[in-house]
């Protein structure tokens, strides 16, 4: 069965709506909302701060921790029991490889900074949603930069290259291939790519190639929240 | 050090009747309501502002076995998270008292004590099957009074659910699909957390007030103004005098909050 229209009449290469705000609670050091299609992402910054217990700390540079968790409603379905799972503290984990490219850690040995991530509602796209509330966070706090990190969710589905892939598309019954990308938009490079499911080499190359356009979208959304708030 | 030298001038100001943001004592913040904030699975929800105090509550409903001593009533399971990315004084891992506090002495006893949900109508065969409300409420940001933000934000939500479609054949709930029937609330309990700092009593403390806090009382009262819910605390001792006014004060605030919800 080729797969001609998206469930949610999109283009292939459309994104869900998408908007971020920057600033949003007052006792962080710096926090953001994303929100994509229903997905709702918000990050807050803490940090740099002493890391305690003291084992932990490294003498060379600081340590960036993050903290995903989905709120107990936000699911499809159930309730979701609440503290960490195996699939929230994967995600954790991925999200600092995916956003520690961009920072000098090297500047705050012994501290930690924390990042944590709550997806207030999800609709497919959430680790995605939550690296890219993060980033807007951490330029937020103030923290010196090489580059903002914007993040896409790329499907493959049937022979089509579908971009921020829905709930209903990864549940597709025929199988495809869900894959989140994280790039640093001035240079293209990658800082995260996973994929579950099939898919050959050319469609690989594809994918980066349309997920490296999405992310240009994702990232004038977050310049101009940033100018919104610092600008303005 | 710095957070005692705040709370001492925080104390010498209420001694001339004063606050450091400028409201009367017995004035709250601001307060926002947003309903439906996180709808697409949940049964309800609501986003409530004090000042700059957010709080978050959401509503999931399961169906389950009723307890034994009560076959013919559904409940309600109250949780409360105080999120670290909400407050640098909160901290990942298992609820700490402080929530289980808020859970309990806010969420539960005031919705259950106050009769507003009647548990018998939650109840789909006797002995057998009941509806089981859960209700999560999460911080934002702590800017003081969480208790009273939390007991608006649950209530909020409560009143934004609707119940999912149940097949009582397949014995399965259909979360994609809601039905018309929200939950219906014969009271609408409202907490109102009086401090008392010295010889004088606030409502709504920020928590540059909170730390400077001798004594609180978190007083939930219903419609007619009875109270349905208690919790001192603080480590100062409170006299039957500061009791009676404390509740006189909750009473009034709480007539006004219930405006709020139309």
């Amino acid at each position: 069965m080729p797969y001609n229209k998206r469930f949610d009449g999109r283009k292939f290469d459309e994104l869900r709506e998408i908007s971020a705000e920057v600033g949003v609670i007052p006792n962080a050091d710096g926090s953001a909302r994303f929100k994509i299609g229903k997905t709702i992402a918000i990050a807050a910054v803490y940090g740099p701060r002493v890391l305690h217990p003291k084992f932990l700390q490294n003498p060379i540079k600081g340590v960036l921790r993050c903290n995903y968790n989905m709120m107990s409603f936000s699911g499809s379905g159930e309730r979701v029991r609440p503290g960490p799972s195996r699939r929230s503290k994967e995600i954790g984990l991925i999200s600092e490889k995916a956003l520690e490219p961009v920072l000098d850690l090297g500047e705050f040995p012994g501290a930690v900074i924390d990042v944590f991530i709550e997806l207030l509602q999800t609709d497919a796209g959430t680790r995605c949603a939550g690296i890219t509330a993060a980033a807007l966070a951490l330029a937020d706090a103030g923290f010196p930069m090489k580059d903002l990190v914007s993040a896409i969710a790329i499907g493959r589905i049937e022979d089509k290259i579908v971009v921020d892939v829905s709930k209903e598309e990864e549940d597709y019954e025929g199988g495809m291939a869900d894959i989140p990308v994280a790039m640093m938009p001035r240079t293209n490079e990658i800082t995260l790519l996973q994929m579950d499911g099939f898919a050959t080499l050319s469609e690989l190359k594809e994918v980066l190639k349309t997920a490296k356009k999405a992310i240009e979208q994702i990232y004038k959304v977050q310049k101009d929240a940033l100018r919104e708030r610092y600008l303005k | 050090m710095n957070d005692n030298i705040i709370a001492t001038h925080v104390t010498n100001l209420l001694d001339k009747e004063f606050r450091l943001d400028g409201r009367k004592l017995d004035q709250f913040r601001d307060i926002k309501i947003e309903y439906g904030v996180s709808n697409k699975s949940a049964e309800g929800s609501a986003l409530v502002k004090v000042g700059k105090t957010e709080v978050v509550a959401g509503i999931k409903m399961e169906v389950g076995t009723p307890y034994p001593d009560n076959p013919d009533e559904g409940t309600i399971i109250a949780n409360v998270e105080l999120l670290p990315l909400s407050s640098s004084e909160f901290e990942s891992g298992p609820p700490s008292v402080k929530s289980i506090e808020l859970a309990r002495s806010v969420v539960d006893r005031g919705i259950r004590e106050s009769k507003a949900i009647d548990f018998k109508k939650l109840c789909i065969k006797k002995g057998e099957k009941s509806w089981i409300i859960l209700i999560d409420a999460y911080s934002i940001n702590d800017d003081g009074n969480l208790a009273d933000a939390i007991g608006l934000a649950t209530l909020a939500a409560i009143k934004d659910s609707k119940f999912p479609k149940y097949d009582e054949k397949a014995e399965k709930i259909d979360y994609s699909e809601k039905t018309k029937k929200g939950i219906e609330l014969k009271e609408s309990p409202i907490p109102v957390t009086v401090l008392k700092i010295k010889n004088k009593f606030i409502v709504d403390p920020t928590l540059d007030e909170e730390n400077a806090m001798g004594a609180r009382l978190t007083i939930t009262t219903v419609d007619d103004g009875r109270i349905c819910a208690l919790q001192k605390g603080g480590d100062v001792p409170l006299t039957e005098d500061d009791v009676e006014k404390m509740v006189e004060i909750a009473t009034k605030k709480g007539k006004e909050l219930r405006k709020l919800f139309k």
